[in-house]
């Protein structure tokens, strides 16, 4: 083996990795706090929802969950332009991770939703709420209690296939190796300590979502 | 100029579409035999097998796929191997499928009630004895739906081996595309393909479900 690996190069390209990474933090907050609203939505329109539009979404759902985030992406930012919709590359990014979060955590959603007693339907109907709010003040949390640590895992995978964002020049963590690697010709270096970045932010985000489902979910779940 | 029709970007489109199916067939029944290995690492008495499998499993669950393609196939260029797209493609795809089948798995084995292994286990049977002739054959059965719905994630991972050169049907699409500046129709047909290609699958899955949850509840 005559590789001699030297991890001294990446160090002068420090400000491109760390704009990466703010890029790639950016790109899942934004993804995830409106993804997850979207997918809510779509949960209650195919638990709860007026009839006319449980199948539109359910079209949504399973053409997301059925092709691969790389063509959504594709799609959006080459393909919607001749509708006259031209997108920057961040955004394009984003209403891509949006989508297609929106798709899955409606589906996790959904089975939460699914899973609480018939009985607390009838509470709310009993106290005069409407379907609406009774869907909101009673069944909601604790549907999204019940379902967190996939909704969690959904998250960390959206972050992780953010990676390909860097194909429409969108300039995150990936972009930033493929930079450092078309300068130095490092490309193992610069993709293994790229790699090893995307390992400690899934670890931080699990952790960041877990101690945040304690504060949003601060009761134990009654069952 | 050469006018495109519609046929015609079909027709390339579809062409691709083969390499598409190919690679997911050899990842999905890689990742498989690899995922079983690793399975019974996952799940042998020894502690530092275990752990090594459960690293194993969260590295390649925890980064990218497009980085373990990266990896694979500009890392090991550089220790003087010459690596074509399609191996650097179908080996990282295979190593990744495995982390999650083995997780998959796990999962089924420990589905199976704690007593079988004690039954077994007072039989006199050996360790591989109750995994070929107790476990596993009860844990088949609640494997099933959810290993045919990770095959839809593979035909999805297989989208990535574009970025890498490999030609497939993603990388058809952004072939024709720049053919024919058509990026509307050639990713919208790139996209109903993919569907073609998963959602029997996905709708299979759930009917599997279906089907292996009332058998369950019959018992």
């Amino acid at each position: 083996m005559s590789y001699h690996f030297e991890f001294g190069w990446l160090l002068q390209y420090y400000p491109q990795i760390v704009k990466g990474i703010v890029i790639t933090i950016e790109l899942i907050s934004i993804g995830g706090v409106l993804g997850i609203l979207l997918g809510t939505f779509c949960a209650w329109v195919r638990a709860l929802g007026p009839a006319w539009l449980k199948p539109v979404v359910a079209a949504y759902v399973e053409l997301i969950r059925n092709t691969p985030f790389l063509i959504q992406l594709f799609f959006i930012f080459f393909g919607l332009p001749s509708l006259g919709l031209q997108l920057s590359e961040l955004t394009a990014a984003n209403l891509a991770m949006i989508v297609n979060l929106g798709a899955y955590s409606c589906e996790i959603i959904r089975a939460g939703i699914q899973a609480t007693p018939k009985g607390q339907f009838e509470a709310g109907a009993s106290l005069a709420m409407t379907p609406f709010e009774t869907f909101r003040h009673v069944v909601l949390v604790p549907s999204l209690q019940r379902i967190w640590p996939a909704l969690s895992s959904q998250v960390v995978i959206v972050m992780l296939g953010s990676s390909v964002v860097s194909q429409i020049a969108a300039e995150d963590l990936t972009f930033a190796a493929n930079f450092i690697q078309s300068r130095t010709f490092r490309a193992f270096e610069a993709y293994i300590v790229s790699t090893a970045l995307y390992l400690a932010l899934a670890i931080l985000l699990r952790q960041l979502l877990m101690v945040a489902g304690g504060f949003i979910f601060p009761r134990r779940l009654v069952r | 100029m050469i006018e495109f029709t519609l046929w015609d970007i079909l027709r390339n489109l579809l062409l691709a579409t083969r390499w598409t199916v190919l690679l997911s067939l050899v990842s999905f029944i890689g990742g498989g035999t690899v995922g079983l290995g690793l399975l019974f690492l996952r799940i042998s008495k020894r502690k530092s097998l275990r752990a090594l499998a459960k690293y194993y499993i969260e590295l390649f669950q925890g980064t990218p796929l497009l980085m373990q393609l990266f990896i694979a196939f500009f890392g090991l260029g550089l220790f003087g191997i010459d690596v074509p797209a399609w191996l650097a493609a179908g080996l990282a795809l295979i190593l990744w499928a495995a982390a999650f089948l083995a997780e998959i798995w796990r999962g089924c084995v420990e589905a199976v009630a704690k007593g079988q292994w004690e039954a077994s286990s007072s039989l006199g049977m050996g360790r591989l004895q109750q995994m070929r002739y107790v476990i596993l054959p009860q844990a088949l059965r609640v494997a099933v739906p959810p290993t045919v719905g990770f095959s839809v994630q593979v035909v999805k991972g297989t989208a990535l081996t574009s970025i890498i050169g490999f030609v497939e049907l993603s990388k058809a699409g952004t072939v024709v595309t720049n053919a024919t500046f058509q990026p509307f129709t050639v990713y919208g047909l790139v996209a109903l393909i993919y569907f073609a290609l998963c959602w029997p699958l996905s709708k299979s899955s759930q009917i599997l479900e279906r089907k292996l949850n009332v058998a369950h509840r019959n018992h």
